[in-house]
């Protein structure tokens, strides 16, 4: 019996480490919502939805590339300057999305300004970078980067979502409701990211702590049934 | 080049688009380091001082990469030299006043990531402002910062005493103060 209970724990680790390495950026580990990283892009430029996705989207894209590009040279990086090598790869990966965001709708970038540059600066890309890509494989950091991406684009849609729906009655331009609807025009005001992102974060508390009142009950009940059996 | 007074450039640096309170730049260290007064004002010295000195670096920066035609180079030279520059700082103080080092601590290595450093290089370039706005600019910038830090600091002290839900507590209670404060910045829009 001894020798196979280590067997079973190494499977269970290595289905979790594939399938959820994805998944866990998206909830779990929700980069906005739960780690709390990357608090500037969220603020400042979640006031329409549109905005919001731009920067989400961009953002992903810096950080799948600067994560394929760490994971590939991680065995020669050395460890001295890894933090100087990191800002520089990610540098340029922004200056290129720069760039190409400018290319495509000169319109998004002049009503994102220098958010896209401060994208250099945001402590997700760099914290990936530093805690995951530099320590695993290629394909592992990619599945990572994707999660991380598009759990930091569906923090940045719910913030712009209810941001636009509430200041300006639209939602991507579309208007949702009657002329007469008076728009609450303080969320679309530097003050209303503060506000939104505070009641997002209650919401997060709120169900995490439910999680947790629930989990002991469970436990109890399973020990009760198992001292039953 | 643009033609505001210096005076213009300096309220709203600092009060009117604050710039933590109306860019959100620098959140991370103003929800991380607010906690106690006496760390918020070191922190924001600390950072007043950097701004200053990496703004300088940036407006000369500029001028090169615009001499050598090469303006997709500005984003890695600015990060390039912020980072070194809180380097620089960090031995130079260390050197002269070793009592500041070991009161500031940890802070100063963590400037380097604040984004309201990186913000200050990338505004003052887009703004086209000459030397002397650019640096009355980081001074605004980085007194608005500081203060935005001190009153934030002064609120939590007081709300430490309080007694909160737990749901509440922690970073959510925080944004909602800082709305309350940026909302009462939006006062200072008149003024330009």
């Amino acid at each position: 019996m001894q020798p196979e209970k280590p067997i079973v724990i190494r499977k269970e680790v290595v289905r979790r480490g594939s399938a959820d390495e994805f998944l866990k950026g998206l909830w779990r580990e929700n980069p906005v919502f739960v780690q709390v990283l990357g608090m500037c892009p969220v603020l400042a430029v979640t006031n329409s939805a549109i905005n919001a996705l731009t920067m989400g989207l961009a953002t992903a894209f810096v950080l799948l590339l600067s994560n394929l590009l760490v994971s590939c040279l991680r065995h020669y990086i050395p460890p001295q300057v890894r933090i100087a090598t990191f800002i520089l790869i990610i540098a340029t990966f922004v200056t290129v999305v720069d760039y190409l965001i400018q290319a495509i709708s000169l319109e998004i970038h002049k009503s994102l300004g220098a958010f896209i540059s401060l994208i250099v600066v945001n402590c997700l890309i760099l914290g990936r970078a530093e805690a995951f890509a530099s320590r695993n494989s290629i394909g592992r950091s990619l599945l990572d980067a994707l999660g991380m991406g598009a759990g930091f684009t569906f923090a940045l849609l719910c913030m712009g979502g209810v941001r636009e729906i509430l200041g300006g009655g639209t939602l991507f331009g579309v208007a949702l409701f009657a002329d007469n609807y008076q728009p609450w025009v303080v969320m679309i005001l530097p003050s209303g990211g503060f506000f939104t992102l505070g009641a997002w974060l209650l919401l997060f508390n709120r169900i995490k702590q439910r999680q947790q009142r629930k989990q002991p009950r469970l436990q109890a009940r399973l020990q009760e049934m198992g001292s039953e059996q | 080049m643009n033609s505001d007074s210096l005076w213009e450039v300096f309220i709203n640096a600092c009060l009117i688009n604050n710039f933590v309170l109306a860019y959100f730049l620098g959140i991370c260290p103003f929800l991380g380091v607010s906690a106690k007064l006496e760390t918020a004002s070191r922190m924001g010295v600390a950072v007043c001082v950097v701004m200053l000195v990496s703004s300088i670096c940036a407006y000369f920066i500029h001028r090169v990469l615009q001499a050598l035609n090469a303006p997709y180079l500005q984003l890695i030279a600015f990060i390039v030299v912020i980072a070194s520059t809180v380097q620089l700082v960090e031995m130079f103080i260390k050197k002269a006043s070793p009592t500041l080092f070991r009161a500031l601590g940890i802070f100063l290595p963590l400037i380097t990531s604040n984004c309201a450093i990186l913000g200050v290089a990338l505004f003052q370039t887009n703004k086209g402002y000459d030397f002397i706005q650019s640096i009355v600019y980081a001074f605004g910038a980085g007194l608005g910062f500081m203060l935005a830090l001190i009153l934030m600091a002064g609120v939590r002290e007081k709300l430490a005493l309080a007694r909160l839900p737990d749901t509440v507590e922690g970073t959510a209670i925080s944004l909602m103060i800082a709305g309350v404060l940026s909302l009462s910045f939006m006062g200072f829009a008149g003024l330009g």
